[in-house]
């Protein structure tokens, strides 16, 4: 007769076998449950953590975006606050404007820490040093770099940085934040010096994962620096790159800080609102949570649309 | 105990550590307070701050001394910041019930507190007994915090404004510092010449930005005669001459002249930040901007004067008013109301006490002598001896604020809506001040646009 044995699943070493093992699949909850009681004990802390800061506020902000609260009472107002906030004058403006500048943030936000990641990488001495010097501005709080930009760089007088530069240069000044055309662009280039550092390493170690053989073969191959990042770089780094872009929109869109310190709000004829900003200005300054409320699902639909968008796609390169 | 054990205790710790977080933050008081002795307590916010070493001082020793004479009450003082009611931090009491049970706010808040249901009808209880000043007190004041035939504030604060100048740049400027600027006309021939004297100054400053903009486009707008709403307040009234006019004057002042200063999109603290470094010749303002120069932006009182507010042609047609007062958070007990009305009674509207201690004030850097606040009726006993009072006690030149007081100027409420409309007239008074090419004609069409959808929103 013939003797089946099953093998035993290996274990670490020091633990002892779990007296369930042997016994049949089908357990009760609450023994699934005291099985493996450390870790739902573990796991409770940061689901708590989710439900209390994170779902708890998201559902309810879902249902006040369906009410009204005038007088101290809260009252059933369907899809009033939509319409109340989609016919906001500044509406349309604010996804104009964020729009804008998440476009001008993948064009020079996305792009830039790449290069500077492709550099860096290139350079055989001082990577230490570069490296701290592209993150150091992460380390600054971001109100203190904005006020930096606000009252240094973007100074309309031709006292400021930027000013003094492109008068050196025989150059046009600029009104930077004053300027209706240049809120934008210049809100863009506070963000990315901002923001990059951490864009950068990223991808640095993403670059330090590419085999050195590939850029060699390329090499053999006849190819130069820019045929190099093309055909070898950016594939390699593909995940990574389409990973970040989907941050970066996703960040971009819920633009808040930048106008609120750089342009003191909604800036120079209402040049830099933002979905977000629009969304503080209802809540906080027009007594208007729940238009704030359901302004902030429409934003929210929108990403997660965008978000599974990416999701999709990306499933389908993979 | 093994390792697991230990990661087991860690877990159940953990665990054990949230759930009595969370019970903390989700526990209520249901002290009333009132203790079984008799004794009321009170929460009382718009402590001053650390920073305010003086004022700090002052509060507490009005408690102390409160205390002393009234030993049934306690009064527990909140601080909320420099700024007792910095709109997003006072959004955030109401919608989270967070509020003292005497919280301050402005008069255009009484909308946004009724709405919020935090507010209480104090009608019952403010009268001579809880206050012994209250018939003294202006009763077009109590009407702003009146609705509906019922009171849910008491004022403690008022303001007009008018034409805040530097004296030291008007002589400098070659200006005669005893005749400022009457008219519009006035303040750009002032400002051209405050301006020309360089090194960065603006000879007339104005906001444009964080709702302050559309706040002062208001008070121009009110000198000219204009209003903002229609009588029945459904409709903006600005897309007119006169407001054509307002936003005329400053871009005359801005490109026309290049009187104004480089930086703009100013807000409250930007202004009187370059105000108290010499740098702004004149503003609007009310006399307690210059109270804030000095206590918060290192300026000085005898540098500065007020006229009253310029007229286009003439004299103002109006000027903007407002100010402040003390809510009373719903479902306190008959005795706490009573209570808080005593504490702002003797704080607040008692001639030699508390905000009108000018004895107290005289040596300190706190200005005694400004022709406001105006919380007491004309001619009314307690009026005539706080006018007494400050009067002997001045520690500032009053002859800078002679011309302000003896030319009164007739004042306009904030319309409806405050808050919502200054945030769409903030674009119209940005665009004047930073764009040269600035149509005036379609900044104002398309305010009027937004304000009237606002509005019909509302409705």
């Amino acid at each position: 007769m013939a003797i089946t044995t099953v093998p035993e699943t290996p274990r670490k070493p020091g633990r002892p076998p779990s007296p369930y093992s042997a016994r049949p699949q089908r357990t009760s909850l609450g023994r699934k449950v005291r099985d493996n009681l450390t870790g739902h004990a573990f796991l409770i802390g940061a689901v708590i953590c989710f439900v209390v800061f994170s779902w708890y506020p998201m559902i309810r902000g879902i249902v006040m975006s369906f009410q009204r609260t005038r007088r101290g009472e809260t009252t059933w107002v369907g899809w009033d606050n939509y319409s109340r906030i989609i016919a906001d004058p500044s509406f349309w403006t604010a996804w104009q404007n964020t729009f804008y500048f998440t476009v001008l943030a993948l064009v020079l936000g996305y792009v830039v820490p790449f290069f500077v990641a492709v550099l860096l990488n290139e350079f055989r001495h001082g990577k230490g040093y570069l490296r701290i010097l592209v993150y150091l501005p992460v380390m600054l709080p971001p109100a203190s770099a904005l006020f930096l930009f606000k009252f240094y760089a973007y100074d309309p007088s031709e006292a400021g940085l930027f000013n003094a530069i492109l008068k050196a240069l025989h150059l046009p000044t600029s009104q930077w934040m004053q300027s209706p055309e240049m809120t934008m662009p210049a809100m863009v280039v506070a963000s990315t010096w901002m923001n990059m550092g951490g864009a950068v390493l990223i991808y640095l170690a993403s670059l330090q994962n590419i085999p050195g053989e590939l850029y060699e073969a390329a090499e053999l191959d006849g190819a130069g620096i820019w045929r190099r990042i093309r055909h070898v770089t950016i594939p390699q780094t593909r995940l990574i790159l389409a990973l970040l872009a989907m941050l970066q929109i996703v960040a971009t869109m819920q633009l808040f800080i930048e106008p609120l310190i750089l342009a003191n709000g909604a800036g120079a004829e209402d040049s830099a609102t933002s979905v977000a900003y629009l969304i503080y200005q209802h809540g906080f300054f027009q007594n208007d949570l729940n238009g704030a409320a359901a302004l902030g699902v429409i934003m929210l639909v929108v990403l997660a649309g965008f978000s599974a968008v990416y999701v999709r796609l990306t499933a389908k390169q993979d | 105990m093994s390792v697991p054990q230990y990661r087991k205790a860690a877990a159940v710790a953990l665990v054990a550590g949230l759930g009595l977080s969370l019970t903390a933050c989700s526990t209520k008081s249901d002290d009333k307070g009132s203790t079984a002795d008799g004794k009321v307590t009170i929460t009382v916010d718009c402590q001053p701050v650390g920073a305010q070493k003086e004022l700090l001082k002052n509060w507490n020793d009005d408690v102390a001394e409160f205390q002393k004479q009234n030993l049934d009450i306690t009064i527990k003082s909140v601080s909320v910041g420099e700024q007792c009611n910095n709109p997003p931090d006072f959004t955030a009491r109401l919608a989270g019930g967070t509020v003292t049970d005497v919280f301050y706010g402005y008069m255009t808040d009484l909308q946004q507190v009724l709405d919020s249901g935090q507010a209480m009808d104090i009608s019952q209880y403010a009268n001579k007994d809880t206050i012994s000043t209250w018939d003294s007190v202006d009763p077009a004041l109590k009407e702003v915090f009146t609705d509906g035939g019922k009171l849910y504030a008491v004022p403690v604060k008022n303001y007009s404004m008018g034409l805040v100048y530097n004296k030291v740049l008007f002589q400098q400027a070659g200006l005669d510092v005893n005749n400022p600027p009457k008219t519009w006309a006035d303040v750009r021939a002032a400002a051209k010449k405050i301006s020309a004297l360089g090194n960065g100054i603006a000879g007339y400053s104005e906001y444009s930005a964080g709702n302050t903009g559309g706040w002062h486009f208001t008070s121009l707008l009110y000198s000219q005669g204009g209003r903002v709403l229609t009588e029945d307040g459904k409709k903006a009234d600005f897309n007119n001459a006169m407001g054509k006019q307002v936003l005329q004057n400053l871009k005359d002042m801005r490109y026309g002249d290049n009187s104004m200063g480089a930086r703009q999109l100013l807000q409250w603290g930007d202004l009187l930040t370059n105000a108290g470094a010499g740098k702004v010749g004149m503003f609007i303002g009310a006399p307690d901007a210059t109270q804030a120069i000095v206590s918060q932006f290192q300026g000085k009182f005898q540098d500065w004067a007020m006229a009253p507010l310029p007229g286009q042609d003439g004299a103002a047609k109006g000027t903007l008013g407002g100010g402040e007062g003390y809510f009373f958070k719903k479902d306190l007990t008959p005795e706490q109301v009573k209570a808080g009305l005593k504490w702002i009674a003797y704080q607040k509207l008692t001639p030699g006490k508390g905000q009108f201690d000018y004895v107290r004030a005289k040596p300190q850097n706190y200005p005694v002598g400004l022709p406001q606040p105006l919380l007491f009726a004309n001619g009314s006993d307690a009026q005539k001896q706080e006018l007494e009072l400050r009067k002997a006690n001045a520690n500032l030149d009053t002859a800078n604020f002679a011309l302000f007081e003896a030319t009164p100027v007739p004042i306009k409420g904030e319309p409806r809506n405050a808050q919502a409309i200054y945030a769409v007239l903030d674009a119209a008074m940005s665009g004047v001040l930073t764009n040269p090419n600035s149509n005036i004609d379609a900044l104002l069409k398309t305010a009027e646009e937004k304000v009237n959808q606002l509005l019909a929103a509302e409705s």
